[in-house]
């Protein structure tokens, strides 16, 4: 999904999310209405804000333990969740420390740990190194592969190119342009253009 | 199996707010450091006749738990607000309450530290000698910060995220907290001078009928006041 | 949540002013006949006849309170907007009538009791009603969001209100316990026609200014709509 700042992106991957309630309208995810059933559209759906959103006092451990527990999931195998992401080495180091890019990838960490259906990602390359585009871009293919889709807030192409399946231009919350397939890939160096719903609907 | 769920999410919430109040450095000693001084000046303004201190005593432990208490509240959700974890923590399915039973939790540790310090320099500055009936004096002081401790966090919730957090939250908290503060003192009071009216027991008695309640109010009403 | 249409709908009110006008004549006729028609008191003398606005007033505060509770545990429980905004009026009215209770409580009390304050159960939990209303009323000027400010008050209302008779009974121990008079002066029996026909007047008033005071929530949050629908581009 791109769009210009202030176009609605971010507030309309928000109210997918169940964060936002919508003041008009309807929402749904896989079925589910997101204001009348938002806990079972929260069980399929991992979003990625802007914000990590991490405890600056607890190690990376920690805080992905307590996204386990609150997840109702098994405190095992955490450390290999880090090893994925690449933060194996600061495992026990306090949040507080982590660059942007080290907060975005523990953040992702989490998310996954409730095997999403639908990945709700707002900028997701912003503060990512090459290894780290690598590694997200590596996380979205594989929730594809199991029949998820991901959703895209994007200002930049290039990180994405190769996996967009189609491409929403917003502007003033509303859907200007829809593109398919290859021609969506093609890096332009117009603004609006980018974001992509791999098979989302 | 949903309790057990339930029950682990609170858990978790209640070790997640200690921990992380433990290892901040502007914490749990800072808000343990005001009470103290505010003993302190109240022992300035109230003595330093032996007698009107005694009498004072249990009066100015309760006002210097509360103000440096509502510092704790608000701190207990300042720690989701910082780094925007509040939003991640809205997003894991499940029942809300279970949020605000875990800083419920994590809250009630803080400030009964927090009361046993007081207590402890307010015996010695206040000249106070412990009664016969010190266990008794335990319960209402437990009592006493159940209650603080119930509607204080559940209004830290809303006013620590308005603008006028500082302000908004005594504004809000210390009319609903008057009966607790004054069956806390006017109980504590009774139960260090020999208690000869028998009011301790009808003290405790609504402290109990308080925590009940609004215990109960809060939890039902949570929800509505942290998705909002 | 899609109550726009709803909220948009704002009550007319000719049939209200009306009302407001009966309202005022009949406040104006039970004023001037009870303190034309009942007599000096013995002690306190014309000044007792305060007691006419006095008594109704906290008559209505704490009536304008129930509402408040009322109408908060129903927004918490139907998420209608109206619900709210019912609320809100009636708390800026109770605690109007609140403020206007303890002012003339205080100027009846110093001939009276010899002091401008005394702790009495009654006299103590108005003034904490009072405190509890002003927060409610702070809440809501702090917090811009509509449904935010909607969910808070409403809990802060309902607590509030459930709270009162807790106040009430723990302010009436911490007194009697210690053996202190409490309120004194029962009324003479030749002011009770006066306080009762002053009691409906007045409630009638506050019905007006609660409806008056309503309306113009509802307008105003009609507006923040409609600008609301004009910015995202006519709907």
């Amino acid at each position: 999904m791109a769009g210009a700042n202030g176009s609605g992106k971010t507030t309309f991957l928000r109210v997918l999310s169940t964060l936002l309630k919508p003041n008009a309208g309807a929402a749904r995810v896989y079925g589910h209405d997101v204001t009348r059933a938002a806990d079972d559209v929260r069980r399929h759906v991992g979003f990625l804000a802007h914000t990590a959103g991490l405890y600056d006092d607890l190690t990376a451990l920690e805080n992905l333990r307590f996204a386990a527990e609150m997840l109702g999931r098994s405190p095992e195998g955490l450390e290999a969740w880090l090893d994925r992401v690449g933060l194996a080495r600061v495992a026990n180091d306090r949040v507080r420390g982590f660059s942007a890019g080290m907060q975005r990838r523990l953040a992702l960490a989490r998310l996954m740990l409730m095997h999403p259906r639908l990945l709700l990602l707002d900028e997701p390359y912003a503060n990512l190194d090459a290894a780290g585009i690598d590694i997200m871009n590596a996380v979205i293919t594989e929730v594809r592969n199991a029949g998820g889709a991901a959703l895209l807030v994007l200002h930049e192409l290039a990180p994405a190119a190769g996996m967009l399946d189609r491409v929403l231009t917003l502007v003033d919350g509303r859907i200007a342009a829809e593109g398919d397939g290859p021609a969506a890939n093609a890096p332009t160096a117009s603004a609006p253009t980018l974001a992509s719903a791999a098979g989302a609907r | 199996m949903a309790w057990r769920e339930d029950w682990r999410r609170v858990r978790v919430i209640a070790w997640k707010d200690i921990t992380t109040e433990r290892r901040s450095k502007a914490g749990f000693n800072s808000v343990a450091a005001l009470a103290v001084t505010i003993l302190v000046l109240f022992g300035f303004a109230l003595g330093p006749e032996a007698q009107a201190l005694r009498d004072a005593a249990a009066g100015a432990v309760w006002l210097a738990a509360l103000f440096a208490g509502v510092l704790a509240f608000n701190r207990s959700f300042q720690v989701e607000l910082e780094s925007g974890a509040i939003e991640p923590l809205l997003l894991y399915p499940g029942s809300r309450w279970t949020i605000l039973a875990g800083k419920l939790l994590a809250n009630a540790l803080f400030v009964g530290l927090m009361l046993a310090i007081v207590v402890i320099v307010g015996v010695t500055l206040f000249q106070v000698t412990i009664p016969k009936a010190w266990p008794s004096l335990l319960g209402l002081f437990a009592l006493g910060a159940v209650g603080l401790v119930v509607l204080g966090t559940f209004y830290a919730a809303m006013s620590s995220r308005t603008r006028a957090r500082e302000v908004l939250l005594p504004l809000l908290l210390f009319p609903m907290l008057v009966p607790v503060l004054l069956a806390a003192i006017s109980g504590s009071k009774a139960l260090l001078t020999g208690d000869l009216m028998h009011e301790a027991g009808a003290w405790i008695r609504l402290l109990v009928a308080y925590d009940i309640v609004f215990v109960s109010a809060t939890l039902l009403a949570f929800e509505h006041v942290i998705e909002a | 949540m899609n109550e726009t249409a709803d909220t948009m709908n704002v009550p007319r009110s000719r049939a209200w002013t009306l009302f407001g006008v009966f309202a005022f004549v009949a406040l104006i006729a039970a004023q001037v006949h009870a303190v034309l028609t009942s007599p000096a008191d013995r002690d306190m003398g014309h000044l007792q006849k305060i007691l006419y606005v006095h008594v109704p007033a906290a008559w209505i505060m704490s009536l304008a309170f129930l509402v408040v509770f009322v109408f908060s545990i129903r927004y918490m429980w139907r998420g209608q907007e109206k619900d709210d905004l019912l609320a809100a009026a009636a708390a800026e009215v109770g605690a109007t009538f609140n403020g206007l209770t303890l002012v003339l409580g205080m100027i009846w009390g110093k001939p009276a009791w010899g002091a401008w304050w005394v702790w009495d159960p009654r006299v103590t939990t108005t003034l904490v009603l009072f405190m509890i209303f002003v927060g409610y009323l702070a809440l809501r000027s702090f917090v811009d969001d509509p449904e935010r400010r909607a969910q808070w008050s409403a809990a802060v209302g309902a607590f509030g209100a459930i709270n009162v008779p807790i106040v009430y009974m723990s302010v009436r121990w911490w007194r009697t316990l210690h053996q202190i008079q409490s309120s004194p002066s029962t009324m003479d029996s030749a002011y009770v026609l006066g306080l009762r026909t002053n009691a409906i007047a007045f409630m009638l008033i506050m019905i007006y200014f609660i409806r008056r005071r309503y309306e113009l929530a509802r307008l105003r949050r009609a507006t923040e709509l409609i600008a609301d629908a004009a910015a995202l581009g006519g709907t």
